[in-house]
């Protein structure tokens, strides 16, 4: 494994400024996956590119995929959740949600249960950055929790994690 | 006379309507609706601007631009040429044909700048620096190997995400640089419309790349997936040394190179890999990310806490029939 050679040379060629600037990060990197007292669940669309997925496979949480074709039958949510999605948006913004996205939160049951949004992008979009987050917390009246770029960094992965354990505290707290 | 219209090849017509891969028709409508011209920015409100800038300034502006335009160049007429042959539908091939244009469009935009902005001499000059400038030609020279008919489609496709997702950014950074101290501001929307554009072909080629890499057994996978990482290195090698040259007068260096940094993690993930330099090299100046994208940071991180982040959306009619985004 080559590349993963040249991934330490690269990391202990920055050790020292690593060093030097890490005091922060590394506080949110040692977060272990699963929270255990998570009461609710993700719920996360991914087209073939696959970058979505990686986010979520990395976040080890449960989460259920929205299928990427219309073709199979869609995803009925059980419990509150929150969404994660990329975003489709052109450079007028049009196009954000993707439609499976779209055909998900059509049905009423399903948008019931939605009680954030995650979005990703690419920052190359300027001000329609992960903008499916902004387009759903508006439709969906939800806050927009997060919006991070492609597959997400480690910090990117401990926020949220973090984020979320304390979004479903503050949930239950709310429902109690 | 039946043999030989048994081997005639059959000429295809492309039909949009039987689609192999959904991603090449939801690319060409993003490609299409994304369609501009430099004459649709008014690159003459800079023109004061300019003049403001120092001579050092301006020639490093042109500098950069020029070696911006080297890299659109082969993009248009050698790197995106070349990925047509290996395509694996007519939709692809549909859609290659618009990234090899639009690079011709950012090449000439590039030229519009100058003659808005500059003198033909100045510009003159900055082009036969580009020809002589030993680090821009040595990454253009890496790049074009891979280019070469004899190159893998896989190690082809991984040359052209590090073009248009990596090797572009120490030059982007400038403009975004000088937008985020009010200066050139019109010639950074046009390059923010470029930049809106890589970010497509980058995604695109390396949704392409993925697809071929999955079909490989294990054992090339790896070989390829380390072969990426050692491109890069070597692009990141010959980047450093161009920022220093370029930048080292200006003292930017250090803050090019994050951007440098955070820009290579994103290529690789267009690769769908993970990222190779560590998160605190990739700390981007928030001046320049506000340049990037303006606007994009507001009420999103619920998580932090900070401030007024948390804002639900102003209720919008939600009806269940017809949910129109």
């Amino acid at each position: 494994m080559l590349w993963l050679k040249w991934k330490r040379w690269v990391t202990d060629r920055f050790l020292l400024l690593l060093q030097e600037t890490s005091t922060g990060l590394a506080s949110v990197q040692t977060k272990s996956a699963a929270s255990p007292e998570l009461v609710s669940g993700l719920v996360y669309f991914s087209s073939p590119s696959g970058n979505t997925h990686r986010f979520v496979e990395r976040l080890g949480l449960p989460a259920e995929r929205i299928p990427p074709r219309a073709s199979e039958p869609m995803l009925k949510a059980t419990q509150p959740f929150v969404l994660i999605t990329p975003t489709y948006a052109d450079g007028e913004g049009r196009g954000a949600v993707h439609k499976q996205v779209i055909r998900f939160l059509n049905d009423a049951a399903n948008r019931t249960l939605l009680r954030g949004v995650i979005a990703s992008g690419n920052r190359n979009f300027g001000a329609f950055f992960a903008y499916a987050g902004t387009i759903i917390a508006a439709k969906c009246n939800c806050p927009c929790l997060y919006k991070f770029e492609l597959a997400g960094t480690d910090s990117d992965i401990a926020r949220v994690r973090q984020g979320l354990d304390l979004f479903w505290k503050q949930q239950l707290s709310i429902s109690q | 006379m039946t043999i030989h219209s048994a081997i005639k090849p059959v000429a295809k017509a492309v039909n949009w309507n039987r689609l192999q891969d959904e991603k090449d028709l939801e690319i060409w409508n993003r490609l299409t609706a994304n369609f501009w011209l430099p004459e649709k920015v008014p690159l003459s409100n800079d023109i004061q601007s300019w003049a403001s800038l120092k001579p050092e300034e301006q020639q490093l502006t042109i500098r950069v631009f020029t070696g911006l335009t080297l890299l659109d160049t082969i993009q248009n007429t050698v790197g995106a040429p070349a990925l047509m042959a290996d395509a694996v539908t007519p939709h692809e091939e549909a859609v290659l044909t618009n990234i090899a244009f639009m690079e011709a469009v950012h090449a000439r935009s590039y030229s519009s700048v100058f003659s808005t902005l500059c003198r033909t001499a100045e510009v003159d000059d900055a082009f036969r620096w580009s020809e002589e400038n030993e680090h821009l030609q040595a990454k253009s020279r890496l790049i074009l190997e891979e280019y070469n008919a004899t190159s893998s489609p896989l190690k082809k496709k991984i040359a052209s995400v590090f073009l248009e997702s990596f090797l572009f950014y120490s030059g982007f950074y400038l403009p975004m640089h000088w937008s985020s101290r009010a200066k050139l501001t019109n010639t950074a929307d046009l390059i923010r419309l470029i930049i809106r554009d890589e970010a497509v072909h980058g995604y695109y080629i390396g949704y392409k790349f993925q697809r071929a890499l999955e079909r490989l057994p294990e054992a090339e996978r790896a070989e390829i997936k380390d072969f990426a990482f050692s491109l890069l290195l070597d692009l990141y090698g010959l980047e450093t040394h161009y920022t220093e040259e370029l930048y080292d007068p200006l003292g930017l260096t250090e803050d090019v190179k994050h951007f440098l940094h955070y820009n290579a993690n994103k290529a690789l993930q267009n690769l769908g890999f993970e990222g190779l330099f560590p998160e605190a090299i990739c700390q981007v100046n928030p001046a320049i990310m506000a340049s990037l994208s303006p606007n994009a940071d507001e009420n999103h991180d619920f998580f932090s806490g900070s401030g007024s982040s948390y804002v639900i959306g102003k209720a919008v009619a939600t009806e269940d029939e017809d949910w129109d985004f």
